[in-house]
């Protein structure tokens, strides 16, 4: 009760948006299928791709609507299309074009986003979208990476590129120190004891937070880059070897979107669980910075670490 | 089941029709569209059961996927479909419903009925056509002057215009049923963004014919096909 708060992590700047361009603008060169669709935003990152393959890098202006219906009909010939925006113009604007133009056709794309929940709290709550991925779990069939790295971005873009599916890969500009192996399943960062109190899934660019504040606490962390489909097993490996079967998740988008997943994954076990990640009660009408908002939502590692510490009692 | 002969003619399409409503009369939201569909098929589309999967087939896009019973009928008239299916229509699991699901109908290219997204998807198949040098396939579009109030269409007129695509067609079956109407007309929205334009009597096949094969070099095109006002 009266140990020191933990020492915050510093939550470091990724590139991801760079090396979202750079993965794609490279693939463009040896896959034939490959083509990007843009809506403006990052078009002077793809100025030398769309150079080279005018037919295959199409900036459509500012018509996100249109840019989900192209990626829909270029994957109807044949194509593997990229579509890029910021999230809430990406996912919320064009939903229906989202959930008819792709899924409903039976035609898949390359969704990427960047700016997260509020890499951008500056512009405000226009420019915010906490519940992209809550919005696209509505929907059957999308994989969905969180890259807590810029050096993860290449590995999970480049094997989305190949395959046919629904993909999206929800950028930020701020995530971890160092970059984790990329596979499709939780990751264990730091194991706890046969008797510990549980697991702490962190996705994507939480996990730094969430070694902080879960320091000193006997629980196993594990890491999800990827979260659609969830690791229900590994979640549930994990569970049966710890002490307790409570578990811990903090993403960095709406609270609680994958918690039914959690549920899921543990369904065959007595359980508790707690979810933490952007406030769904409130508005949060504020501007300054990204960090000033993982405060006000509670994702600073002083608030992770105080409801880690009222979840899993000492 | 009997051995009548196979029903294939324009005037055909009442009786595959009444196959799917068990009469000879239907709406007049569907009927607005059955000579259009009809010279497509028949005279301008290269498309058949045979070649349905063809990358350089010509593809028809039905964005106006309200009352798709003529279409239907019209791919059942062009052997993509047999009157056995017919007959089920709207059914559970039949592959016919009120409005057309690619995956289930085989020769629809698109799933449709949600006003507004046809076009979108008609200016990326035409994108991707172009990307991969096909440039004998083209593509068409059937919307109705309803649907052009979804803004969705505007973002891919505008767009469509621009990067003249020759290769796409849209056509627009105007029954005057957009609520606030199109004053100075359907074509100026089009024209307006560089697109070539011609108007039809919705029932005159051999003037429907001409406006959808006009020559439209470096431009997108788009047909007005005129039907009487509902009611």
């Amino acid at each position: 009760m009266t140990a020191a708060p933990p020492e915050p992590a510093a939550v470091v700047a990724q590139p991801m948006r760079d090396a979202f361009a750079d993965t794609v603008s490279a693939a463009l060169e040896t896959d034939p299928r490959l083509a990007v669709v843009l809506a403006d935003i990052s078009a002077d990152r793809f100025t030398e791709a769309a150079r080279r393959h005018p037919q295959r890098v199409v900036n459509l202006g500012i018509r996100e609507q249109l840019m989900i219906g192209v990626a829909g009909g270029l994957a109807l010939t044949g194509m593997r299309p990229v579509a890029h925006t910021f999230a809430p113009f990406l996912v919320e604007r064009p939903f229906e074009q989202v959930k008819l133009d792709l899924g409903h056709q039976g035609a898949g794309a390359v969704l990427v986003s960047s700016g997260a929940s509020y890499d951008g709290a500056h512009y405000g709550r226009t420019h915010m979208a906490p519940g992209d991925v809550h919005l696209l779990d509505s929907l059957p069939g999308w994989t969905v990476h969180v890259p807590g790295h810029a050096a993860e971005v290449a590995p999970l873009l480049e094997e989305a590129l190949r395959r046919d599916g629904n993909v999206y890969v929800r950028l930020s500009e701020r995530g971890n120190a160092a970059a984790r192996p990329i596979g499709p399943g939780l990751q264990t960062v730091r194991a706890g004891s046969g008797r510990s109190s549980g697991v702490v899934v962190a996705v994507g660019p939480m996990l730094d937070r969430v070694l902080a504040a879960t320091e000193g606490l006997d629980v196993t962390v594990a890491y999800a880059a990827t979260v659609r489909p969830f690791d229900r097993e590994g979640l549930n490996r994990l569970v049966a070897r710890a002490g307790q079967a409570d578990v811990l998740l903090v993403e960095p988008y709406l609270e609680g979107t994958s918690a039914h997943e959690v549920a899921a994954a543990l369904e065959d076990r007595r359980h508790r669980q707690r979810s933490l990640g952007v406030r769904r009660d409130t508005e949060v009408r504020g501007y300054g910075t990204p960090a000033d908002h993982d405060r006000a939502h509670g994702l600073d590692t002083a608030g992770i670490a105080e409801r880690a510490r009222e979840f899993f009692p000492a | 089941m009997t051995t009548a002969p196979p029903l294939t003619r324009y005037a055909d399409l009442p009786a595959l029709i009444g196959l799917m409503t068990g009469d000879e009369k239907h709406q007049l939201a569907a009927e607005s569209t059955r000579e259009v569909l009809w010279v497509l098929y028949d005279r301008v589309l290269d498309v058949s059961p045979e070649t349905a999967d063809d990358p350089d087939r010509d593809r028809f896009l039905l964005s106006k996927g309200h009352g798709p019973m003529p279409y239907y009928a019209v791919l059942a008239a062009k052997g993509f479909l047999d009157l056995a299916t017919l007959r089920r229509w709207a059914d559970f699991d039949s592959p016919l419903g009120h409005h057309p699901d690619r995956v289930l109908v085989p020769g629809a290219e698109i799933s449709s009925g949600s006003l507004g997204h046809g076009l979108g998807l008609g200016v990326g198949t035409a994108l991707g056509l172009r990307a991969q040098g096909r440039t004998r396939p083209r593509v068409f579009v059937l919307m109705g002057d309803g649907e052009l109030d979804e803004g969705s269409n505007h973002e891919a007129i505008a767009a469509a215009g621009r990067l003249g695509l020759d290769n796409l067609t849209a056509v627009v079956v105007d029954n005057a049923s957009a609520t606030h109407g199109w004053p100075g007309g359907i074509e100026t929205r089009f024209s307006g963004e560089g697109w070539q334009t011609r108007s039809a009597p919705g029932r005159d096949q051999a003037a429907l014919y001409d406006a959808l094969t006009a020559p439209h070099s470096g431009r997108p095109l788009a047909v007005v096909a005129r039907i009487r006002p509902k009611g």
